[in-house]
């Protein structure tokens, strides 16, 4: 595995770096003492692994994140333990290590990140087969790959580990995530305007202050999404 | 008061004089610089930037095996988040001697 290594503090990258020289198959290619200079060569570089630090001054470690859009496997690293809850938003990152970092627990946080990629490499053609070839997104329900034809889904909704697709000719209830199925959509078409609701904003019927109707379904918008879906509209 | 020492140093190095070396080397170079950021932030009042410094700070007691004074440091950053400039900087301001006078003889 390729890694990069971000920290504003040289001792905290010199300490990583040793400790990568412990574990086989994993090769340091670049270091970084800010997030800034990591995002260039990201742009121009692939890695498989990033150890960051998440407390730097003006860009901290989630910044760099939200930053990236396809990040690979990243390992936090940080003096606080504080921020723990925080890095389960996020799927990319595969382990929490608190500083100062010992051998063992390095090294289980390697061996995480390593089943991660065979996990990844197994769902490769699983993701092919699912992924939308163009206006078509498959859903597998009990065990056939369905197809949705993506202009006519109005409204998706999150319901415990499934998600409820309505669409104008019939409703399909997948086991997936909102997540998931909003990086399959196209951003043109779909806002998610609630954390349990993604809407086809060319199917809004009409919108009062918080909330949204798209056939004959009312639907809630947060106070966080309502600029957006202002911004989406036309408006006179 | 508890007084640093190398021994997380070298559970990492594993014998590896070279980067025993080099880490004291970096932590030399490195510290005392951390340290002068803390002291102008605090003489300017710059409480948000001082929790900042002793947010890196806090590595290097870590890394010297100073654990009652890494608690210390910790809520003293807590502390002056807040904006409160209390006690826990004499304290913090002695590990940071202690640590001074350390790196020197090393």
């Amino acid at each position: 595995m390729n890694c990069i290594i971000i920290d504003d503090e040289n001792t905290a990258r010199a300490i990583i770096n040793q400790l990568c020289t412990k574990v086989s198959n994993l090769n340091v290619v670049e270091e970084f003492s800010n997030a800034i200079q990591a995002i260039k060569y990201l742009n121009q570089n692939e890695v498989d692994l990033i150890f960051l630090d998440i407390h730097m001054p003006d860009f901290s470690g989630f910044d760099f994140i939200q930053t990236l859009k396809s990040p690979p496997k990243i390992i936090l690293t940080t003096s606080d333990s504080k921020f723990a809850i925080d890095a389960f938003e996020y799927d990319c990152i595969v382990d929490y290590l608190v500083k100062p970092i010992l051998l063992p627990r390095f090294e289980k946080a390697i061996q995480k990140a390593q089943s991660v990629s065979k996990k990844a490499k197994t769902n490769i053609n699983q993701d092919k087969v699912e992924q939308a070839s163009g206006n078509e997104l498959y859903v597998n329900i009990d065990r056939r790959l369905i197809k949705i034809d993506i202009p006519s889904i109005y409204l998706i909704e999150a319901k415990g580990d499934y998600i409820l697709v309505k669409t104008e000719d019939k409703n399909y209830t997948v086991h997936s995530t909102l997540k998931k199925i909003e990086e399959k959509l196209p951003t043109n078409l779909f806002l998610k305007v609630h954390r349990s609701f993604i809407i086809n904003v060319t199917k809004i019927v009409d919108i009062e202050d918080n909330s949204v109707l798209i056939k004959k379904d009312v639907i809630p918008v947060s106070r966080s999404s309502r600029p957006e879906l202002m911004n989406r509209l036309n408006l006179l | 008061m508890e007084q640093p020492n190398l021994s997380y140093l070298t559970s990492l190095s594993e014998g590896d004089k070279e980067f025993e070396k080099k880490l004291i080397q970096i932590i030399k170079s490195e510290f005392p610089g951390e340290y002068k950021l803390y002291k102008q932030n605090i003489e300017h009042k710059n409480y948000l930037k001082a929790s900042e410094n002793v947010h890196k700070l806090k590595h290097k007691i870590s890394i010297l095996g100073l654990e009652k004074s890494y608690a210390i440091a910790s809520e003293f950053e807590i502390s002056l988040k807040e904006k409160e400039d209390d006690f826990l900087k004499g304290e913090f301001e002695k590990i940071m001697q202690i640590i001074t006078d350390y790196l020197m003889n090393l």
